[in-house]
């Protein structure tokens, strides 16, 4: 059986377990990026956070997935259910690049347009909001884009705490020694990742706005 | 309304320095003990060498620097008992780089404290329409293009606009006609100088150009290493004694005396 007959042949468990896949990263991704963009602000309002924020979250970048997952399984309320564990663990990889693309792209706002705002008469949240924010966007999402094909990376080994998506066929796969089962998690994760990449690129280049 | 000028009104002081003096956290003094006043209506030039504190003395006015020593008062209020966001929305400010937001419009820039001040939509438009014509841009034009879609010179035509939006009884220039090319620095001088005729701002600017000061200031204050040189009218300062005023003008003539030496004999 070729794997292309094996794809429609399965197609509704692969789709399903996409969509698992999707929404396991698409709920990290909201949570990251609602907590990681006001943690970028905080730390280029006080310089002195930058390191305990950073370097948390550098921290939670190094920790192997695998364990990351038995580390959060004792936390009361997160371990009660495979996909919060597994959306808390995502979210936590998701937030490193999101809060120093965050921090990076506010502080290389320019010198003279943030003077001439201040200047001006500008609040310090007039100037957060109506400008350093919006020339922030394109580096942001960077940040974004960076951090959703990692975790649809890592979402893979969701299955191995049972929270589904596309790991589901590839840890079936290697146990059951089957190519086509481990392909057909592996093709759409990869798939999906190229996809997003694809769109944040595109909503980047859009939002950028008119620079001198 | 047409008020006739009052003959006092020149000496009323509307930015006041009573041995104002700035150090930096580390203990670096970067401006010391400076007094002087400055009249509605009147144009000071801050002169000194990169380093004699006009940026810091200019930054003093509007509140982005509180002074350590001393104090300054505008409109006879010392600038520690302004709220800094009234202060400053009371005051145009113009910098070097000019500052322009990039990724607003020339019309959402100039009209940006005005927007933020509420004004009715109508009453916006027309005033962007007029600041544009008044530094001698056409709106229709200019309004709606970005701020990298101009030259130099015409930035800093939208700087001043916006710094005269809600049409502040002060402006802050520093070196407002510095890095353009020599003719378009020309132009806007020439310019600016029917402006300041027809607003009668009070206005306080930094320079190292002598020429500028002349051109432009009633009265020249001269800072070297963050202290007060000096303060002279036009004339006093051609032939002032104090050594740095001196060797200003020397300079400054030195330019004349190029001319001299290649007239034809």
């Amino acid at each position: 059986m070729s794997l292309i007959d094996f794809f429609i042949r399965h197609q509704r468990e692969i789709g399903q377990a996409t969509l698992e896949h999707i929404w396991l990263v698409g709920i990290s991704m909201l949570l990251a990026v609602a907590i990681g963009v006001p943690l970028g602000i905080i730390v280029t309002r006080h310089p002195w956070l930058s390191k305990p924020i950073l370097g948390g979250a550098n921290i939670a970048e190094t920790i192997p997935s695998l364990a990351l997952f038995g580390f959060l399984l004792p936390v009361p309320w997160l371990g009660a259910r495979a996909d919060r564990l597994v959306i808390t663990a995502l979210m936590l990889y998701a937030l490193l690049p999101i809060i120093r693309n965050t921090s990076t792209g506010i502080s290389s706002v320019n010198v003279a347009v943030r003077e001439a705002a201040r200047g001006m008469g500008m609040t310090e949240n007039q100037i957060l909001f109506q400008v350093e924010l919006p020339l922030s966007v394109p580096t942001i999402l960077a940040g974004v884009r960076v951090a959703t094909v990692l975790t649809i990376g890592i979402a893979t080994i969701a299955a191995a705490v049972g929270a589904g998506g596309l790991g589901e066929f590839i840890f079936r796969g290697l146990a059951m020694v089957n190519d086509q089962l481990i392909l057909a998690g592996a093709i759409p994760a990869a798939a999906l990742a190229l996809l997003a990449d694809f769109i944040l690129s595109l909503l980047e280049r859009r939002l950028r706005p008119a620079q001198s | 309304m047409k008020v006739e000028p009052d003959p006092d009104s020149a000496r009323e002081p509307i930015i006041e320095f009573r041995k104002a003096g700035y150090r930096l956290p580390n203990g670096q003094s970067l401006l010391e003990d400076v007094s002087v006043a400055v009249g509605r209506g009147e144009t000071l030039a801050l002169l000194g060498r990169s380093g004699a504190g006009k940026t810091t003395a200019l930054k003093l006015i509007n509140r982005m620097l509180d002074p350590s020593d001393g104090e300054i008062l505008v409109e006879g209020k010392s600038t520690l008992r302004w709220d800094a966001i009234a202060l400053r929305r009371h005051i145009g400010y113009v910098i070097q780089e000019i500052g322009l937001f990039p990724h607003f419009t020339i019309e959402q820039n100039v009209s940006l404290i005005p927007r933020l001040e509420q004004w009715p939509a109508e009453r916006i438009r027309a005033r962007v329409k007029e600041l544009l014509s008044l530094v001698g841009l056409d709106p229709d034009t200019f309004s709606r293009r970005y701020p990298h879609e101009l030259s130099g010179g015409q930035r800093q035509r939208v700087g001043i606009a916006r710094a005269l939006a809600v049409d502040p009884p002060i402006l802050l220039m520093d070196e407002p006609f510095g890095a353009l090319d020599p003719l378009t620095t020309g132009e806007l001088l020439k310019e600016f100088q029917q402006l300041q005729r027809r607003l009668r701002k009070t206005i306080v600017m930094v320079t190292h150009d002598v020429g500028e000061s002349l051109l432009l200031a009633t009265r020249i204050a001269l800072l070297d290493g963050g202290k007060l040189a000096g303060i002279f009218s036009a004339r006093e300062f051609l032939s002032a004694q104090e050594p740095v005023a001196a060797a200003y003008v020397a300079n400054f003539r030195m330019y004349e005396e190029a001319e001299r030496a290649n007239e034809p004999h």
